[in-house]
């Protein structure tokens, strides 16, 4: 079973991200579970998501206390939120980040600038998609393919399009390393 | 234990949460601009700037509503 | 059959534009407010064929799902925690009116200390009202419920309405792989309703809602008993033929690796999920560990419960509520009505994780009877 835990705040769509990556697991072949922990119910608070990808029918219900893989939509949460705790060995973390980060526990960490892709491509700063493709790429745990596809059929016509290329171009980007 | 009814009895706790991290924009206040309307006083949500027209940006979110009430465009907003 | 992946609110809404009500008054709350916005949005693009009512407060929510309900039309509403506790004066009247209708309940906390996570204490605090209770294990079984549930509620025999209860967050925001059945076999299932009872119609007139004398209130209230006792055949035969048709089979209580158990731990709703997964490793390690869910809380199961629970040494109880001095209802409901001497354990209250470490501490727990009950998880410095 693969564990993958979101961190992002309310708005971000850390949550919708967590619902995408379950969806395209599936879409894959694979079941999956996906849901959220809201702290308190408003924009910008700290917010985390989970997705269980498995090749069988997935039951635990408790939430991801030892990742695979962690996503963090925003790197001020790093000075909030201990975002790498329980992180499996070999575990890596996807952060969207145009700064430094230092790593602790040997974690592996994939730096994306999903913010200026976000702001260039959708003209607003909403990185989840982005970062799906970038965990595409660097984990190879669910097909870019499906990534594309679960983005068009949760975000219709233009707002689709452009999320699905912002996505395809971390994607790439994640692959070349 | 938590206190009696869960009752928060230290008063100002809710400064402790500092939320200028939420930012993914921060407003820049140019003095010299400014024409001293008090707009972005009275609009400010979070009551973050003050007299002087100093920006508090431990508790500014970077909502931009400074930015879009200002008269002469003195606030401009910058990614964080 | 063809999975989608979906949230338990969007697969209580499923269930919804298949039994197609024709009166739906809902007012939105945390963690059910995705149930009466992929409603709105069904009504609004005419796939169901519905009078959708923005009602200002749960109380007008399911005082107009009674009246539309007194008019001889299915009725759906949903709400959660205060909204339920604000309904509780109408809850009672509907079942009293023996109003079929059927309510989804997304399981909140109650306030004091407000909070918006999960624990069952709102359902199980109208467990008196004369509503059959459903709790659910996850997506599929709130879709199905529904269904199963207008099925049984509008039964002649039985007319009570039913509330079908989901974790909120747990199940409510979660989404997992659902089947969605065809219309055609829902319509098989479940008739239309044709009221006969009580409805408010200018060419047969009667009165509804009237004051009773006390020679009068104890037959009505006895007749109420006798029809959620009654209840239990309609809701077997109509287990049945749901499996018959769409191949999937509920019962009162679901038992998992109990037969031979030495062990028992008894509980409702999405947590079992989460035990089966910790029976499976400790019947790994050689321990006869099982679990019996009590599926249907209301009408009470006590035959099949007991029949599961009696011959295993130990019985542990899980509840997400507290009846405050007396211990978790579940718990003392079945201490109550059977000869065991189960040991009560309060968890998950107001959101709190229940993590697998927990089960086991409850299994080890539940080798030794004990009067006192338990709280499982409570912050180490609390204790």
């Amino acid at each position: 079973m693969i564990e993958v835990r979101f961190h992002g705040r309310g708005g971000q769509g850390a949550v919708t991200a967590a619902e995408i990556l379950a969806k395209a697991a599936f879409e894959d072949g694979k079941y999956c579970q996906a849901f959220p922990f809201f702290g308190v119910e408003r924009r910008g608070a700290p917010v985390m998501a989970f997705t269980r990808i498995d090749d069988k029918p997935i039951r635990r219900r408790y939430q991801v206390y030892k990742p695979d893989y962690v996503v963090v939509l925003d790197d001020g949460l790093l000075e909030v939120v201990d975002v790498f705790s329980g992180l499996k060995e070999g575990g890596k973390v996807i952060i969207n980040t145009s700064n430094g980060v230092e790593t602790t526990n040997g974690a592996e960490i994939h730096k994306v600038d999903a913010t200026g892709i976000a702001l260039d491509i959708l003209g607003v700063p909403i990185v989840n998609t982005i970062l799906l493709g970038a965990f595409a790429g660097v984990t190879g745990a669910v097909s870019i393919d499906a990534i594309i596809k679960i983005i068009k059929e949760t975000f219709s016509g233009e707002i689709g399009e452009k999320n699905a290329k912002a996505a395809k171009l971390a994607y790439e980007a994640a692959k070349k390393g | 234990m938590v206190s009696i009814g869960a009752a928060v009895k230290e008063p100002g706790s809710t400064r402790k949460n500092k939320t200028g991290s939420w930012r993914t924009f921060k407003p820049i206040l140019d003095k010299e601009t400014c024409i001293k309307c008090e707009n972005c006083i009275m609009f400010c949500p979070e009551g973050c700037i003050n007299k002087d027209y100093d920006i508090d940006y431990d508790y500014c979110k970077g909502c931009g509503i400074c930015a879009e009430e200002c008269p002469v465009k003195a606030i401009k907003m910058e990614r964080e | 059959m063809v999975l989608k992946v979906m949230s338990a609110n969007q697969a209580i809404a499923e269930a919804v534009k298949l039994a197609n009500p024709n009166v739906i008054p809902v007012y939105p709350i945390t963690p059910q407010t995705t149930i009466s916005e992929y409603l709105a949005k069904f009504v609004a693009d005419g796939e169901i064929s519905a009078e959708y009512i923005r009602v200002e407060s749960e109380h007008s929510a399911i005082s107009a799902a009674l009246g539309a309900s007194g008019t001889g039309v299915r009725v759906f509403t949903a709400t959660s925690s205060q909204g339920l506790a604000l309904m509780h004066e109408i809850i009672f009247a509907a079942a009293g009116l023996r109003a079929p209708i059927v309510m989804a309940d997304a399981n909140r906390a109650l306030s004091a200390p407000l909070s918006i996570w999960n624990d069952q204490q709102d359902s199980i605090s109208e467990r008196d009202s004369g509503w059959m209770q459903v709790y659910a294990e996850n997506g599929q079984e709130a879709l199905d419920s529904i269904l199963i549930a207008y099925r049984v509620s509008e039964d002649h025999s039985v007319l009570l309405p039913s509330m079908v209860c989901i974790d909120g967050f747990i199940l409510t925001h979660t989404v997992d792989p659902v089947d969605v059945p065809e219309k055609g076999d829902v319509d098989k299932f479940l008739p239309p309703y044709k009221p006969d009872h009580a409805y408010l119609d200018p060419k047969r007139p009667m009165s509804i809602g009237t004051f009773t004398d006390p020679n009068y209130y104890m037959e009505a209230r006895h007749d109420m008993e006798l029809a959620l006792e009654g209840a239990k055949d309609v809701i077997a035969n109509a287990n049945a033929e749901f499996a018959e048709i769409f191949g999937r089979k509920y019962d009162f209580i679901e038992k998992y690796r109990s037969d031979d158990a030495d062990t028992i731990i008894v509980a409702m709703g999405s947590i079992c999920s989460t035990i089966k997964d910790v029976v499976d490793e400790h019947r790994d390690n050689g321990e006869k560990v099982g679990l019996v869910r009590v599926r249907v809380f209301r009408p009470f199961p006590t035959e099949e419960i007991y029949d599961a629970i009696k011959g295993a040494s130990n019985v542990g109880v899980l509840d997400k509520n507290i009846s405050f001095s007396v211990g978790g209802v579940l718990h003392n409901e079945i201490n109550a009505k059977m000869d065991v001497k189960a040991n009560g354990f309060i968890v998950g209250l107001g959101g709190r994780d229940i993590k697998p470490t927990h089960i086991s501490e409850i299994i080890e727990k539940t080798k030794n009877t004990t009067k006192t009950t338990q709280w499982i998880g409570l912050n180490k410095e609390e204790l």
